[in-house]
């Protein structure tokens, strides 16, 4: 069967991930939650861009004496997403950090986590 | 109610963009383009057994480098935001003695194992990153086993100004000894799979390391020490 | 084939931890889900051929940012009782 291939599983996986976390983002009141959200929707990301660079039945991009140098290129798999998503979850970190900040900084001002409080910008 | 309905159709709509993308997807057998040159002339060119590196090193170093600025300022932002009157309470719960006594053991065993993963980061799976974030977790363990340790942000800031000052220097170096900016082969590329190989990238990632295990230490530090003012 | 298993059932339990984050009553049980969805993610990337990711993820997605979850709740905790 073509769909029970091991890239198509995560790839689902992956896309579920995603509308999970925008479900999360969208539905959910509470400013942590909505973080949680994001988070799960870059994990969500990330997977997706994994299995898009997975090469069927390779292994990982490592040069050893089980991958040598001269047929190395139909044995493994591509390095170029797994570099950036390897950037990516970095920054994923940072920007999570930032967003807590700010969510610790708002209830500060506000003494409250529930997003229908904050109107300031609202008209 | 009628929120929930929006709610539910943009998360319809979300999917069915995603489902139109997924459509077009076949499983790859063989390696595009790019892939292909990065893996037959990756090694000849960096010297470096983990091609990952090799990517994150030289042929994107530059994307590198400006992920690590974004981190510093994410650092920098939070340590704005999280500025606050100093103020040292006695913390209300005793740190319990199993947590003391295992920190001691193993929080210099974890700086050394980041250590280890970003030195060894061009041979095997790892590098500047994941050491970086090894460090960091080894920060983030000592602080919670000794909440009242004094985490010194100058020493954190001169660790990280002088790698990240480091780190540019030998790109520039590049442009003058070899072919462009951060390329490694300003050293010699050396026996391949060895520790002394793949000419600049060990030094380059050492720095990458040192770097964002300090900006992750002073993230989880400053999201830490706002813990103890009242 | 085997990896296929695999990868089905740590994406099920994947999904069902990421409903748990989103659902849970208490935050505390949020945010361990969120990390656990995580650590799964690593297993799958190490399925699909890409140790160094799986590192990443396992030190970064599950380690540090739990632990910067769980320091800006105490912190909002401590906030409000203020």
């Amino acid at each position: 069967m073509e769909i029970f291939q091991l890239e198509y599983i995560t790839l689902i996986t992956g896309g579920l991930l995603v509308l999970t976390g925008l479900w999360g983002i969208i539905s959910q009141k509470n400013l942590i939650r909505m973080v949680i959200g994001f988070s799960l929707f870059d994990t969500g990301l990330h997977v997706i861009m994994i299995s898009i660079g997975y090469i069927r039945n390779g292994t990982a991009p490592i040069l050893d004496k089980a991958v040598d140098k001269v047929n190395a290129a139909g044995q493994i798999v591509d390095p170029l997403p797994q570099a950036l998503v390897l950037t990516a979850i970095v920054i994923g970190l940072g920007v999570t950090a930032l967003m807590l900040a700010y969510v610790v900084r708002l209830h500060k001002e506000k003494g409250s986590l529930n997003i229908t409080n904050f109107k300031d910008l609202k008209w | 109610m009628i929120k929930k309905l929006i709610y539910i159709l943009v998360l319809v709509g979300a999917g069915i963009i995603m489902a139109q993308l997924f459509a077009g997807f076949s499983g790859s057998t063989e390696l595009s383009e790019t892939a292909r040159y990065y893996v037959e002339s990756g090694p000849e060119e960096t010297g470096a057994a983990n091609l990952v590196t090799a990517v994150i090193v030289t042929y994107r170093g530059l994307d590198t480098l400006g992920e690590v600025t974004i981190l510093f300022t994410v650092a920098a932002i939070i340590a704005f935001f999280m500025k606050t009157r100093e103020q040292r309470d006695k913390p209300k719960r005793r740190v319990s003695e199993i947590l003391t006594t295992g920190a001691r053991i193993l929080v210099p065993g974890t700086m050394l194992f980041g250590a280890y993963i970003f030195i060894n980061g061009h041979l095997s799976p790892g590098g500047g990153f994941q050491g970086g974030a090894i460090i960091a977790s080894g920060f983030a363990l000592m602080l919670l086993a000794f909440p009242q340790a004094n985490l010194s942000h100058k020493t954190i800031r001169w660790v990280e100004s002088i790698s990240g000052f480091s780190f540019v220097i030998i790109g520039v170096l590049g442009i003058f000894m070899a072919g462009g900016f951060l390329d490694n082969s300003i050293l010699p590329l050396g026996n391949f799979g060895s520790l002394f190989s793949a000419g600049a990238i060990p030094i380059i990632y050492i720095f990458i390391g040192l770097k964002v295990g300090a900006e992750l230490s002073n993230v989880v530090g400053h999201m830490h020490e706002k813990q103890k003012e009242i | 084939m085997n990896m296929t298993w695999i990868a089905l059932i740590i994406g099920l339990i994947m999904l069902i931890m990421a409903f748990a984050a989103i659902y849970a009553k208490k935050l505390a049980v949020a945010i361990i889900a969120a990390g656990v969805v995580s650590l799964l993610a690593s297993i799958l990337y190490l399925t699909l051929a890409a140790p160094d990711v799986a590192m990443t993820e396992a030190a970064i997605g599950s380690g540090l940012s739990t632990i910067i979850f769980f320091y800006a709740i105490n912190k909002i905790r401590k906030q409000s009782h203020d």
